[in-house]
């Protein structure tokens, strides 16, 4: 096995660290669809962390290892369409992906205030927070640039 | 190697591919939402219990979209036309002998966590959800292994 097949290798396992971090945060708004209390919402917080560690070694191994790829494999240049529509998606999908972040992250903020408040009983507004539409609209774009991505690698469109 | 194999494939393989790809996208992200969930439960019952339906509503499904995908793509390439005396490439063995395991955990797992489902509603069955979930854990760490084989494909 060559470096660039090891470099290679990380690159996939780290897209598959990426889609998998976005799973598993459609399984938590799934899961927080009804939720109305504020032990609730919080009670994934760990599990979110483990979203965010698991979409920060995706993203960055993806783009890092994958533009060591263009450089390296001597038939790939960074200037092929295929390599500069990934790059662009990417670069979409981590603001989608951080749009998305900052939308369900005010339902933990408010699931915070009304604990500490002493307001631990079910409150609309936060079933709201946790419902909330940005949020929706986000990760479903983060999940089809994610998926277009996958489209551009395997078709290599202009390749 | 393998970067040039893909160069030059060709482009009828693709559909099945995607459809192997995705499927085992989404087959990690159950697992990867399980066994997580089991590491940072910590005995919350409701935690235990959202590993398992991930394990169950997103990995189950994605495990039989990839191997479908699997088939398709092990059919579209040749490999079930291989040559008298023609051996397959090891890459290819990891990756069949870790889904063929992985299935039977997988359902160990589901068949495991739905007895420790049940019991939650007598106030028992973490135990069993916990075992579940460890297994999800294991092959999740076995699919990271066969992702390695695929992707580098070591000869």
């Amino acid at each position: 096995m060559t470096l660039d097949d090891w470099i290679l290798a990380l690159h996939v396992l780290s897209a598959f660290a990426f889609v998998g971090a976005v799973v598993l945060f459609w399984v938590l708004i799934v899961a927080g669809w009804n939720v109305d209390l504020p032990e609730d919402t919080l009670r994934v917080e760990r599990l979110v962390k483990v979203g965010n560690a698991a979409v920060a070694v995706g993203a960055g191994g993806t783009i890092v290892l994958g533009i060591w790829l263009a450089f390296s494999v001597g038939d790939h240049d960074i200037w092929d369409p295929w390599i500069v529509a990934a790059l662009v998606l990417w670069g979409l999908t981590g603001f989608a992906g951080q749009r998305t972040g900052k939308a369900y992250a005010r339902a933990t903020e408010r699931a915070r205030e009304l604990e500490s408040g002493g307001a631990t009983g079910p409150s609309p507004e936060l079933l709201a927070l946790n419902r909330t539409q940005e949020g929706l609209v986000m990760h479903t774009l983060t999940s089809l640039l994610l998926v277009l991505i996958l489209v551009d690698m395997i078709w290599k469109p202009g390749a | 190697m393998s970067t040039l194999l893909a160069l030059s494939r060709p482009t009828d393989w693709n559909v099945p591919l995607f459809v192997h790809v995705l499927g085992a996208m989404i087959l990690v992200g159950g697992l990867l939402t399980a066994s997580s969930a089991l590491v940072v439960a910590r005995g919350d019952p409701r935690l235990l219990r959202l590993g398992y339906w991930a394990l169950l509503a997103v990995g189950l499904p994605g495990y039989v979209v990839m191997r479908i995908g699997a088939e398709w793509t092990y059919s579209r390439e040749g490999w079930d036309d291989l040559p008298e005396g023609t051996e397959e490439p090891s890459w290819l063995g990891i990756g069949y002998v870790v889904a063929d395991l992985g299935a039977l955990l997988v359902l160990v797992a589901l068949i495991v966590g739905g007895v420790g489902i049940r019991r939650q509603r007598g106030g028992g069955g973490a135990g069993l959800l916990k075992a579940a979930l460890a297994i999800s854990l294991l092959v999740l760490v076995a699919a990271v292994v066969a992702i390695w084989a695929m992707s580098a494909k070591p000869d």
